[in-house]
């Protein structure tokens, strides 16, 4: 599904690396997880695959399905299939949540030549999903995210997340800021769209997350690279002894 | 205050082209406004509350030949049940407009009004002259002394729909000048819309007198013609308990000043005054706001939202006076810019002048460029940048948008504001 090879990248504000040649595969189906400490290039990573400006990639390729990501706008990469759950997601007064929902849904419609979802049909699913995710009327008649406590937030992501049906789904930390029951509510939407189709890459600083999203794989990020790669007991082991024994490791 | 001698000159040559309309009640107030303009002078260049507009071409006596804009969009608030009062050029039509008479309001031209006793005689020039301190707005005085027409608006009830007036805009070098008074009894209210681009030089001036626990609500939409000029001045006496509510969208224009003067005189009154204002190339938007607040427990808010893309310019003069005694003062006041290019421009000049002391004020000024994190937000769902874009002016002006008391008007300003954006956009 997404094919990460040898990928560099700097700011482009500063002469800066942040990611120093990263490898990573993830298949349809499957759920990858990153763990790492601050600084170690994970939400940058989320940023260069969703396309956000302020980046320079100076190596490496980043497809999926074969296609070039990194030659995309960011809408074209939402059309064909690719989504990022933001660690932040954004305030916008003035726009009504379910507006926002249904442009971006037949705007991705649009860029795919399919035909546009009709106000009845999309109405009927938003409120099904909504419901599930406990996303009540008054959140998507409210302006996008704003006023929305974190646990809210994260929850509209997953929203726009079972809305659009990406093929490929980016969490950044979508476990921060959040209690235990919001982050429970949060992974059961999560899971409720895995899929044979579908791949996943959880980035998280937490194993707590992946008690409620159990991965396939865990990758360790440190300095820009994946450094050790495994099961779920990764995962275990980085919770009880941190990241320093890990790093040493395979320093 | 002195006038240069060279004023008095220009002043008095301007004024030779115009003629007052004679006969009637009107005459007396028209024959003071003339004095004080004189008085006054002219606006010009270097006065200090034209630092920002240049007011030459609404001054000279030549109006400036413009293009009249062709388009098949149709008039805003055709669609609203009103009843329609339409000037072509500053020209009464009568068979443009309905029949005058709703139930709740008497409504009379002031070209019509005769020389009897009027209601309206205690009225006409009087806000306006009320309005001259602390700052002059001599072309206010012009309009009270030489206005061709206007409609008198007496509102005793609550009438079951609003008053709009469409200003049409056919000839080439119209220079029109309106005078409008409006009465809202006790506990009356009104809603008066406004739609066109007038003419291509347009000066219009409404009085709004609003009695105690009367509401007045007021939407405007100034044309689209790019090349047109207006200066309009609103002035509002709010008694106790009483609601005034205007809103204004402009749209292109190669000069508009508005000018609105408020005083809260009442106990508990509420004044709010805002504006959208959307200006592409050869734009330039003048609000000039001053409320002053002398009773109280009173609120007033101005919020002001500006788009401005390919050179265009803003301004903002706003002002809130608070008096001596006028204690529980709530005033707020907000004008920003959102400039889409580098060859944009701001000005603002936010005031606050207070002599109470258990006052509530705050006022923002701010010009700033789209939030690029918000922009990539709704990438990243797949809207298209220019649709992201436009979300996010739109967005912008939300908080104007939303003073409009009324949800259909504020959805068809809504869908003007879309449109604008839209057509910039293919």
């Amino acid at each position: 599904m997404l094919n990460i090879k040898n990928l560099h990248v700097s700011l482009e504000e500063e002469d800066k690396q942040i990611l120093k040649g990263v490898d990573l595969t993830v298949e349809a189906g499957k759920v990858h997880a990153i763990m790492g400490p601050n600084g170690s290039g994970k939400s940058t990573l989320s940023y260069v695959l969703s396309g956000k400006g302020g980046y320079v990639v100076a190596d490496g390729s980043a497809d999926m399905e074969g296609v070039d990501l990194l030659d995309m706008e960011p809408e074209e990469r939402a059309a064909a299939g690719l989504f990022l759950a933001f660690q932040y997601p954004v305030e916008i007064p003035g726009v009504g949540n379910m507006t926002f929902l249904r442009t971006a849904v037949n705007s991705q419609r649009k860029a795919r030549g399919e035909d546009e979802m009709s106000a009845t049909e999309f109405l009927k699913v938003v409120r099904e999903r909504a419901k599930s995710l406990k996303i009540d009327a008054d959140m998507l008649k409210r302006p996008v995210n704003v006023g929305f406590s974190g646990g809210e937030k994260k929850r509209n992501e997953i929203l726009q997340m079972a809305m659009l049906e990406p093929k490929m789904c980016i969490l950044d930390e979508t476990d921060s800021g959040l209690d235990v029951d919001a982050m429970k509510l949060v992974a059961e939407g999560v899971n409720a769209l895995r899929s044979e189709g579908r791949g996943f890459l959880v980035i998280t600083h937490y194993q707590r997350l992946l008690d409620h999203i159990k991965p396939d794989y865990v990758h360790i990020m440190a300095n820009g690279r994946i450094v050790k790669t495994g099961g779920p007991e990764l995962a275990l082991e980085v919770e009880q002894n941190g990241y320093a024994d890990i790093l040493a490791e395979v320093a | 205050m002195a006038v240069a001698q060279t004023n008095m000159d220009e002043t008095t040559e301007r004024l030779k082209s115009l003629a007052m309309p004679q006969g009637g009640w009107s005459t007396a107030g028209r024959e003071d406004a003339l004095s004080r303009l004189i008085t006054m002078g002219l606006p010009q260049r270097r006065d200090e509350y034209w630092k920002y507009t240049r007011p030459d071409t609404l001054v000279q006596d030549t109006v400036i030949e413009v293009s009249v804009l062709e388009t098949d969009e149709e008039a805003v608030f055709k669609t609203v049940d009103s009843l329609k009062i339409v000037f072509v050029d500053g020209v009464f039509d009568a068979n443009a407009s309905d029949d005058l008479s709703l139930e709740g309001v008497t409504i009379e031209r002031l070209s019509e009004a005769g020389s009897d006793i009027h209601w309206a005689q205690g009225l006409y020039g009087a806000l306006e002259t009320g309005g001259q301190t602390p700052v002059q707005r001599p072309l206010a005085a012009l309009n009270t002394a030489f206005a061709t027409d206007g409609v008198l608006i007496h509102v005793t009830g609550k009438p079951s729909k609003p008053i709009n007036m469409i200003y049409t805009h056919v000839a080439k070098t119209s220079d029109a000048i309106l005078h409008h008074v409006v009465k809202v009894d006790a506990d009356a209210q009104v809603t008066v819309l406004e739609n066109g681009p007038a003419a291509a030089r347009f000066n219009k001036c409404i009085e709004v007198d609003i009695a105690d626990g009367a509401k007045f609500h007021h939407v405007r939409t100034q044309g689209r013609d790019h090349e047109r000029r207006a200066v309009t001045h609103m002035f509002a006496r709010l008694g106790e308990e009483s609601t005034f509510k205007s809103f204004t969208l402009t749209a292109n224009g190669v000069l508009t000043r508005n000018e609105c003067v408020i005083e809260l005189t009442g106990d508990n009154a509420h004044a709010t005054v805002a504006g959208a204002a959307l200006g592409d190339g050869d734009f330039h938007h003048d609000d000039t706001v001053f409320i002053t607040h002398d009773a109280v427990n009173c609120e007033s808010r101005q919020v002001f939202k500006k788009v401005l893309r390919n050179g265009a310019t803003g301004v903002f003069q706003g002002k809130i006076l608070v008096k001596a005694g006028a204690q529980k003062t709530d005033g707020y006041q907000i004008s920003q810019a959102l400039l889409l290019d580098g060859d944009s421009q701001f000005l603002a000049k936010p005031e606050l002048e207070i002599y109470a002391d258990d006052v509530a004020c705050s006022h923002g000024s701010t010009s700033g460029a789209i939030d690029e994190d918000a922009l990539f937000y709704l990438r990243s769902r797949g809207v298209p940048q220019g649709e992201a874009t436009d979300m996010l002016t739109l967005s912008f002006l939300a908080e104007a948008v939303e003073e409009i008391e009324d949800a259909g008007l504020a959805e068809e300003i809504n869908e003007r504001l879309a449109a604008w954006l839209a057509r910039r956009r293919s």
